[in-house]
C-alpha cells in the first residue's frame, strides 16, 4: 500500500443490492420474522442489562476499550506489523490481502495446497464478508460451517440476518423443517425441542472434525506484542476446528489488532456481557504459531483490508472500526428489530451495519444505509467500545448522493430559514393559506388534520394524520398580546 | 434573569399553544419573557439529513439572535440537543449561547429549582420520554417530577417508554413501512395505559403519535407536557 494513494473500498457481501426501505418493506410485513426478531431481540436485550448493571465500573471498562482501540488507528501500521514479526517468529505464515477477491484467493490456494476437499469453519464474520464460501466451492472445496447458527443458514441456502446470532430469523419450529429437508443424518423423529436440535447437529459435525485437513476460522482479537489469535465462542465447536485439523487458516480484519496481552483483560469483560449476555463466555481459545506436536502445525493468518484503510482515513467515520462485533447495538435498535439483517443486505446489518458497510464500500455504493435510523441513540447508549452511531450516521448523510427534489426543497427551505424576514413572511402565508382548509376541517372533524397529502407527503398520511398550521402563528400572539 | 424562549419553526407554524404555556409558566413564577422575533429555526432537519452546508445560515442566525440572554428556553428536547450538541462542532462561537440553552424541564428544575408550578390538571395522563430527550439530554426524571407536582392529575407509567416512537425526522417519509411499524406498537403501549392524554417534550414527536392515535380514531389526546404545566384547572 503507497503511502500517498487513495485507500480502495472493499468488496464481498457488503453491499445492499435494494435500497434499505425497499428491502425492508416485505420483512416488516412478515409476521413470523417479526415474532422471531422481537423475541429474541428482547430476551437478549433483557440478559445484556441484568450482565451489565451488575458491574460497578462499566463506564471506565468502556472508556478504557475505546481508548485502547483509538490507541490501535492511531497507529495500526506499526501494530500490524509488530503482529507479523511476532506471529511469524512463533511459526505462523502471516499473508497480507487488500481486498476480499485477494483474501479468497489465498484461502483457497492454501487449502489446496494442503490437499483438502473440504475445510471445516468456525463462525467468522470476515470470512461472511469475503463471501469465501462461495469462492472455495468454485475451487471444488466444501466449506462446512460448525456454529450451530451458520449451520442452520448453510443448510437453508440462507444468509447470516445477525452478527451474534445468525439465525435469529428461525423459530425451533422452522429449523426442525431445515434439519429434516437438508441434514441427511437427522434422526426422523426430530422434534423442535433445543436439545434435540442441538444433538441432531453436534452428531452431524463430529464427524467432520474428525475428518477435516484444514480448518477456516477468524479472530476476536490478534495481540500485536505477542503475535496471539483470541476466538471467543459459546459451543466448543469453534474449540474443534482450532485444535483438531492439521492445517488452521484464520482470516483476520487488520482493525482486530490489540497492542498487548493486558488489553484482552477489557475486552474479555466488555464482550461477553455485551454480546451473549453471559459473564463468561465458555470457551475462550487462544493460540500463538505452531506448538510442536500439538494443535494445528501449519498455521496461517490473512490480514484482510478490504476498504478498511479507507475508514481508518476518516477521522470521523474511523470509530466504526473499534467494533468488536458484540451486536448489542443491533439487539436494542427499533429498526433492526422491526426489518431484520437481511433489510442491510450486508453481513453487517442493524446501526453498527449501517456505518460500516457504507464505509467500506465508499457511501455512494450503500448510500440508503446511513438513513436507516431514527438518530435514536439506543445504540450508543449500549455500545462497550462507545462507538458514537449517531454521530456517524449523520457525517455519512453528508456525503451520500441526495434526491434531486430534496436536495431543491432543503434549500429553498434554508434560503427561507436564513432570514428572519423571509422566516415570518412564510410562516404567514403557511398560516393564511391553510386558514379556511383548517377552519373546515376542525368544523367537520374537530380537529386541524389532514386524513390524505399528495407526495411527497403521502409517505406521511399512509399511517398518521397530518398537522396543519393554526390559527394563529404564536409570532402573531406574541405580537397582540 | 434575560430568559429568552427560542419557540422552534414547528412550534411557531403549527403549536402555538406551547409557546403561550411556556410563557404563562414563566411569567406566573416572576420571571420575565423575551421573544427575539430575528429567531427562525435550529437547523437540525438540515443537519440530520445530511445538509449541513444548508445548516449553517440557520446556526449562525440563533447564535446572533440568542447570544445576548442569559438563558435560553426551548419546549423542544431535539432542538435544544441540536443547540448543545452539534452547534459547538458546527460554530466556532456557539460553545457558551449553547450551554445556555435549555429545555423547559432543565430550566425550571435545575436552573430556577422548581418542581411545583401551580399547576392543576384533570385527567388521565401518560408521558413519553422523546429519545433526544433521554439520551442526549439526559432530562430523566425532571419532566416527570414537574407533572408529579401537578394538582388533579392521574400519572400513568408507559411500559417500554424508552423505545422510539419511529419519528426521526425525515426517517418517517424516507423509511414509511418500519417507521409505521414502530409507531404501531407505541400506539399499543400507549393505549394499553388506558391514558386519555400522552404526554411528551417534543412536538414533533407528539405530531407522529398523535397522527397515529388520530388515525386509528383511539380518542387519545396528545399534548406538549408544557401545556399541561400552564393549565390551572380552568376549561381549556
Amino acid at each position: 500500500m503507497s503511502q500517498h494513494a487513495t485507500p480502495a473500498h472493499g468488496g464481498g457481501r457488503i453491499t445492499a443490492p435494494l435500497p434499505f426501505p425497499t428491502a425492508a418493506r416485505p420483512e416488516v410485513a412478515n409476521p413470523q420474522l417479526r415474532a422471531n426478531l422481537r423475541r429474541a431481540t428482547h430476551t437478549i436485550r433483557g440478559k445484556r442489562r441484568r450482565v451489565v448493571d451488575e458491574v460497578p465500573d462499566w463506564a471506565a471498562l468502556r472508556d478504557a476499550g475505546a481508548a485502547i482501540k483509538a490507541d490501535v488507528q492511531r497507529r495500526l501500521p506499526e501494530l500490524l506489523e509488530r503482529f507479523e514479526d511476532a506471529a511469524t517468529a512463533a511459526g505462523a505464515h502471516v499473508h497480507w490481502a487488500r481486498d476480499a477477491a485477494e483474501a479468497c484467493r489465498i484461502v483457497v490456494e492454501l487449502s489446496r495446497a494442503a490437499g483438502a476437499t473440504d475445510v471445516v469453519k468456525v463462525k467468522s464474520m470476515a470470512t461472511q464478508e469475503i463471501e469465501l464460501n462461495d469462492a472455495l466451492e468454485e475451487a471444488g472445496i466444501t466449506a462446512y460451517e460448525t456454529d450451530l447458527a451458520e449451520l442452520i443458514v448453510q443448510l437453508g441456502d440462507d444468509t447470516p440476518s445477525h452478527i451474534l446470532v445468525p439465525a435469529i430469523h428461525y423459530n425451533r419450529a422452522q429449523i426442525r423443517e431445515i434439519f429434516r429437508r437438508r441434514m441427511a443424518d437427522a434422526p426422523p423423529q426430530l422434534s423442535d425441542e433445543p436439545r434435540e436440535l442441538a444433538e441432531a447437529a453436534r452428531t452431524h459435525l463430529r464427524r467432520r472434525f474428525l475428518s477435516a485437513k484444514v480448518a477456516v476460522s477468524g479472530a476476536n482479537f490478534a495481540v500485536a506484542d505477542t503475535g496471539t489469535l483470541v476466538v471467543v465462542e459459546s459451543e466448543g465447536n469453534g474449540r474443534m476446528c482450532l485444535t483438531l485439523p492439521q492445517t488452521l487458516i484464520s482470516v483476520v480484519g487488520v482493525e482486530k489488532i490489540v497492542p498487548s496481552f493486558a488489553d484482552l483483560e477489557v475486552f474479555l469483560q466488555l464482550l461477553p456481557r455485551s454480546s451473549t449476555g453471559e459473564r463468561m463466555n465458555p470457551y475462550t481459545s487462544m493460540w500463538t504459531g505452531v506448538t510442536p506436536g500439538d494443535g494445528p502445525q501449519e498455521v496461517h493468518i490473512v490480514l484482510v483490508d478490504n476498504g478498511r484503510s479507507a475508514v481508518l482515513a476518516d477521522p470521523v467515520g474511523r470509530q466504526a472500526l473499534s467494533c468488536i462485533r458484540c451486536s448489542a447495538c443491533l439487539n436494542v435498535c427499533p429498526v433492526y428489530e422491526r426489518a431484520g439483517g437481511h433489510a442491510y443486505g450486508s453481513v453487517y446489518p442493524g446501526p453498527i451495519g449501517a456505518i460500516l458497510s457504507p464505509q467500506l464500500t465508499g457511501v455512494a455504493d450503500n448510500a440508503s444505509l446511513p438513513y436507516a435510523s431514527t438518530l435514536c441513540g439506543a445504540c450508543y447508549d449500549v455500545c462497550p467500545v462507545k462507538i458514537n452511531i449517531p454521530e456517524v450516521l449523520i457525517h455519512l448523510r453528508q456525503q451520500a448522493p441526495h434526491p434531486v427534489a430534496e436536495r431543491a426543497s432543503m434549500r429553498g427551505l434554508s434560503w427561507i430559514m436564513r432570514n428572519p424576514r423571509r422566516w415570518a413572511a412564510a410562516l404567514r402565508a403557511a398560516r393564511l393559506g391553510a386558514g379556511p382548509l383548517g377552519a373546515a376541517r376542525q368544523r367537520r372533524i374537530g380537529a386541524r388534520t389532514l386524513r390524505w397529502l399528495p407526495w411527497p407527503g403521502s409517505a406521511w398520511t399512509q399511517s398518521r394524520d397530518a398537522p396543519l398550521p393554526a390559527p394563529q402563528t404564536f409570532r402573531e400572539w406574541w405580537e397582540k398580546r | 434573569m434575560r430568559i429568552a424562549l427560542f419557540i422552534t419553526c414547528v412550534n411557531d407554524l403549527a403549536y402555538p399553544q406551547t409557546g403561550i404555556a411556556v410563557t404563562r409558566i414563566l411569567e406566573r413564577l416572576g420571571h420575565t419573557v423575551d421573544f427575539p422575533t430575528a429567531q427562525t429555526c435550529c437547523g437540525q432537519m438540515h443537519a440530520n439529513t445530511g445538509y449541513r452546508a444548508e445548516a449553517l445560515p440557520m446556526v449562525h442566525n440563533y447564535v446572533k439572535v440568542f447570544d445576548r440572554y442569559d438563558a435560553i428556553v426551548t419546549p423542544s428536547g431535539s432542538c435544544t440537543a441540536m443547540v448543545r450538541d452539534q452547534y459547538p462542532n458546527l460554530h466556532p462561537a456557539a460553545a457558551a449561547v449553547a450551554a445556555r440553552t435549555y429545555e423547559l424541564s432543565e430550566l425550571l428544575v435545575d436552573v430556577l429549582g422548581v418542581t411545583d408550578v401551580g399547576a392543576e390538571f384533570a385527567g388521565r395522563v401518560t408521558y413519553h420520554p422523546t429519545c433526544h430527550g433521554l439520551r442526549m439530554l439526559r432530562l430523566g426524571d425532571k419532566p416527570l417530577a414537574l407533572l408529579r407536582q401537578v394538582r388533579g392529575i392521574h400519572l400513568v407509567e408507559l411500559d417500554d417508554a424508552e423505545e422510539c416512537c419511529g419519528f426521526g425526522g425525515t426517517f418517517a417519509l424516507k423509511n414509511p413501512d418500519v417507521s409505521t411499524a414502530m409507531l404501531t406498537d407505541k400506539c399499543r403501549r400507549i393505549l394499553d395505559t388506558g391514558a386519555s392524554v400522552l404526554a411528551a417534550a417534543d412536538n414533533s414527536c407528539l405530531a407522529h403519535i398523535g397522527g397515529g392515535l388520530g388515525r386509528g380514531r383511539s380518542g387519545v389526546r396528545v399534548m406538549h407536557y408544557a401545556e399541561i404545566l400552564a393549565s390551572t384547572g380552568a376549561p381549556a
